[in-house]
């Protein structure tokens, strides 16, 4: 679906993105993560042909972006960091009018319309004035301007930006629903909100790609944290997890908790081990932050 | 072209949505109104219907350009003020469809405007005759003289993001267009004719308020504003290589 090849991008003498190169498939849903500034909003501007590279090949459904740019944006839904609503406009007017820019047939633009507005559950929003609803509200009529046309691939950068818990809860759900009928390309600096929404990460850091996998192949090789609760002496309780074939570290944190860090899974044998020193186990817990600190290890190791 | 008439429309609509549109309309006619009432009818009765309708024309002349650099403000401005420019971009349309879409809106806006004040020329049959072929050639000029102002202000709404930012650009540049023929003036020949003839207003709408249309003034404007335009969409190529 998107063929990626040597994209480098420069803004004046300084390189937004260096050399990139990646291949998405179709009907995936791809998470472009990063720090602010990596370089994801120059990646997705180029891929969403508002902006030109200033070298590499970019091919989205087997059509050249350098050659047929406006082959490309028939094809796209692009979804910029600030979502491109007209305030005086309605809700309904201007996904009307975003429709029939992108090329649906006058007599199909009500439906698209009906259609967009029912999977971002705006229904109810058709003839509300865009400048008068919420951050929420915005957000969610900025994906559906870029879904209007049924579009195979939609590029969304950071569409949870701004967005309450339950927003954020909702966002993912819509984007997950749009999975099989486009293919998504979506950007963030949040990963524990990435990794559950997309399929597989590409990592960029300062324009490079520095890592690309699912979550579980990203975190391959950086070794698992586990928080245990115990009742009763940490002192004995680190001896014994210590002891444990494939523990890397323990480490007593506010005298009832140990974080351990492992090379795999080893939570069973970490509680047996407890168990049969004469540890009382409270809880046992993956640490939530795991896909984090390996975010941190590859974006950190690079500006180190 | 579809595209283009599409931009167009939701431009011009918008005019009307928000309060820039109506503003200025009511600006325009007291100004024009107020200018009218002082100077074309004047104190005394003793004057043609011909010379009230010139001044008309005369002062509206200043009054369009005027408006014009603040009717083309926002057209390219707001977009990238707002961010609703990468729609634009990254849909199927291409970059002089933009530009062409917006301007033929303020086109549009200027238009009305100027059918809005037909009735002052038209008061002059209370107490005299009129030319309709004077007042309509005095509009052409208007028109022709505001799309030129127009052109310039889409220029200067395209290379930047502030619309005040913009309004002083375009106005610079419509100013810098009038004061070309006190340049001619300082020059010497063959320098001054050419300044004489690129100057917005001394040799070029005159005739239109006298009544007369010359080929010669048509052709200035409508260059005018191709040049001022196709600049605006080379901005907005560049931009997209920044």
């Amino acid at each position: 679906m998107i063929e990626v090849e040597g994209l480098t991008k420069y803004y004046g003498e300084h390189a937004a993105i260096r050399d990139l190169s990646f291949t998405i498939k179709k009907g995936e849903v791809i998470g472009f993560l990063g720090l602010n500034g990596a370089g994801k909003s120059t990646t997705l501007r180029v891929l969403g042909a508002v902006l030109l590279p200033t070298a590499g090949r970019v091919s989205i459904d087997g059509v050249d972006l350098g050659a047929e740019p406006h082959e490309v944006r028939k094809r796209i839904g692009f979804l910029p960091d600030v979502p491109p609503l007209y305030n005086e406009m309605t809700v309904g007017a201007y996904l009307a009018f975003v429709a029939q820019l992108r090329g649906v047939p006058a007599d199909q633009v009500d439906l698209r319309v009906r259609e967009a507005e029912g999977k971002t559950a705006l229904g109810e929003m058709h003839d509300e004035v865009i400048g008068t609803l919420s951050h929420g509200y915005r957000q969610r009529v900025g994906v559906a301007q870029a879904l209007v046309h049924r579009p195979q691939l939609l590029i969304l950068d950071e569409p949870t930006s701004g967005l309450d818990p339950v927003q954020i809860v909702e966002m993912r759900k819509l984007i997950r629903s749009l999975k099989g009928e486009h293919t998504v390309l979506l950007s963030s600096h949040i990963l524990s909100e990435i990794s559950q929404t997309c399929d597989r990460l590409l990592v960029i850091d300062e324009g490079k790609l520095v890592a690309q996998g699912t979550e579980a192949e990203l975190s391959k090789g950086s070794g698992v944290a586990v928080d245990v609760e115990i009742a009763g002496n940490a002192e004995s309780a680190r001896a014994a997890v210590a002891a444990v074939e494939g523990v890397r570290s323990v480490e007593v944190v506010g005298g009832t908790q140990l974080r351990v860090q492992a090379a795999g899974e080893l939570r069973p044998a970490i509680v047996r081990a407890l168990v049969n020193a004469g540890v009382d186990v409270l809880r046992v817990d993956r640490a939530a932050s795991q896909l984090e600190s390996v975010f941190m290890q590859l974006t950190h190791t690079r500006s180190a | 072209m579809n595209a283009v008439m599409l931009i167009a429309r939701r431009e011009l609509a918008g005019y009307f949505r928000t309060w820039l549109g109506y503003i200025i309309i009511a600006a325009v006619l007291v100004l024009e109104g107020l200018l009218f009432n002082a100077f074309a009818l004047g104190s005394g009765m003793d004057r043609k219907s011909s010379e009230v309708i010139s001044q008309f024309f005369f002062f509206s002349s200043g009054v369009t350009m005027t408006a014009s650099v603040f009717i083309s403000m926002r057209l390219l401005a707001a977009e990238r003020e707002s961010g609703t420019v990468n729609l634009l971009y990254s849909s199927p349309v291409r970059d002089f469809e933009i530009v062409l879409g917006k301007y033929l809106a303020a086109l549009g806006f200027l238009a009305i405007l100027l059918a809005a004040s037909v009735y002052m020329p038209t008061m002059v049959l209370v107490a005299g005759k009129i030319s309709w072929g004077h007042v309509l050639a005095g509009y052409f000029g208007l028109l022709l003289l505001g799309a030129a102002s127009l052109a310039v202000g889409t220029f200067g709404s395209a290379v930047t993001r502030s619309q005040i930012l913009a309004v002083i650009l375009s106005a610079v540049m419509v100013v810098g267009l009038l004061v070309m023929w006190w340049v001619g003036r300082v020059t010497d020949r063959p320098l001054s004719n050419v300044f004489e003839n690129l100057a917005l207003w001394s040799l070029h709408f005159p005739p239109f308020q006298a009544g007369i249309i010359h080929l010669r003034d048509v052709i200035y404007y409508v260059a005018i504003s191709y040049v001022a335009l196709f600049a605006s969409v080379r901005v907005l190529e560049a931009r997209r290589w920044r």
